[in-house]
């Protein structure tokens, strides 16, 4: 990476810019096989048995990952252009966003 | 290695930016260097026909940035010591401008665009009426105040790289400065400045990865300016304004 991009602005770019391409690729194929309840309901069980893989079940976290990476991301730009607030309540801002997720994530993980 | 004993090796950009390639050349290392006095030391003794930009040597007049370690830095306060790679420097002319010669670009689209981002005074009265007061602590003061220590020196033009993929893109500085023109009580013509920067290549260009705020020597931040720009013309739109 060349150097002028090593600084934390540029990588939560660099990191809505790929979540944001890579589930405009997963996108289709998520449509795709939701069509499938409609079209052909049999192979949609055996797609959704297949989904029960562990693999399948790991490439769903990194799904979730890119999902909530993405929703944040997003988030976060709009309150960096849309609020007229100073860096040091965005610091503030983005902690307390930080620490509900991992409060709230952990309460999920507990759930399931 | 001690800090002022030793040589610098240090590979410096020579020709144009479609025909040139580095040059490398040894520089006596001196206690308390900054990269603009590595560049006189060769430029000295040397190879005189190196060609660069400095004038004031006190980081006020913006002449003397340049691609410094791959990072676009103010020359003449930039200390060797603190960038460098082992004992290795690099030195190349800004990066987002055609190059002249050697170190020196053409300054002309980075100083055009101020221009075009209507970054100019339109004024409320004429030298014969009264100044009318303005405080400090006024909030549109206060905005300007912190866009306003800029030195045209275009470090954050080259660090962008919004500005490298679209030409068009009147960068950082422009875009800062319509800015603080836009929170000027004395400025008569904000809806000029709105229209201007509103156009494509202005600010909603801006894809907010901050390189202008992390590279800016002054330490301002054009990327909050130009979040401010996109607020006031959405404002502006919805009030049914330009
Ligand atoms: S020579 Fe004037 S800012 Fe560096």
């Amino acid at each position: 990476m060349r150097g002028h991009r090593g600084h934390p602005l540029w990588l939560a770019y660099g990191l809505h810019r790929l979540s944001g391409l890579a589930l405009a690729l997963f996108l289709p194929a998520h449509f795709w096989v939701l069509s499938m309840a409609l079209s052909s309901p049999e192979r949609l069980d055996g797609f959704l048995h297949w989904a029960e893989a562990p693999l399948v079940k790991f490439a769903e976290f990194g799904l979730v990952f890119l999902l909530a990476v993405h929703a944040f991301g997003g988030l976060r730009l709009l309150a960096l252009e849309l609020l007229p607030w100073t860096p040091g309540q965005k610091t503030l801002a983005a902690g307390a966003v930080a620490g509900a997720v991992l409060v709230c994530g952990v309460f999920l993980l507990n759930a399931v | 290695m001690t800090a002022s004993t030793g040589m610098l090796e240090v590979s410096v950009w020579r020709g144009s930016a479609g025909d040139g390639q580095f040059q490398a050349f040894r520089v006596p290392v001196q206690e308390n260097q900054t990269i603009l006095d590595v560049v006189s030391w060769i430029q000295q003794n040397a190879d005189p026909t190196l060609s660069y930009r400095f004038a004031c040597r006190v980081g006020m007049c913006g002449s003397c940035a340049m691609m410094v370690n791959g990072l676009p830095r103010w020359t003449c306060r930039t200390h060797v010591q603190k960038v460098l790679n082992g004992n290795r420097l690099t030195v190349a002319p800004l990066r987002n401008l055609a190059v002249i010669k050697d170190l020196a670009t053409d300054m002309d689209p980075f100083f055009d665009k101020w221009v075009e981002a209507e970054g100019r005074h339109h004024p409320t009265a004429t030298r014969h009426d009264p100044m009318p007061p303005i405080t400090a602590d006024a909030p549109g003061r206060a905005e300007a105040d912190a866009a306003i220590e800029c030195i045209n020196c275009a470090v954050c033009y080259a660090g962008c790289d919004t500005v490298a993929g679209n030409p068009d893109y009147l960068g950082p500085a422009a875009l800062q400065r319509a800015w603080t023109l836009i929170n000027d009580a004395k400025e008569a013509d904000k809806g000029a400045i709105l229209t201007a920067v509103a156009q494509s290549g202005g600010c909603f260009n801006c894809h907010s990865q901050g390189s202008c705020t992390a590279h800016c020597p002054n330490e301002l931040d054009p990327m909050r300016s130009v979040a401010g720009l996109k607020r006031a013309t959405v404002l502006a739109a919805l009030k049914g304004g330009s």
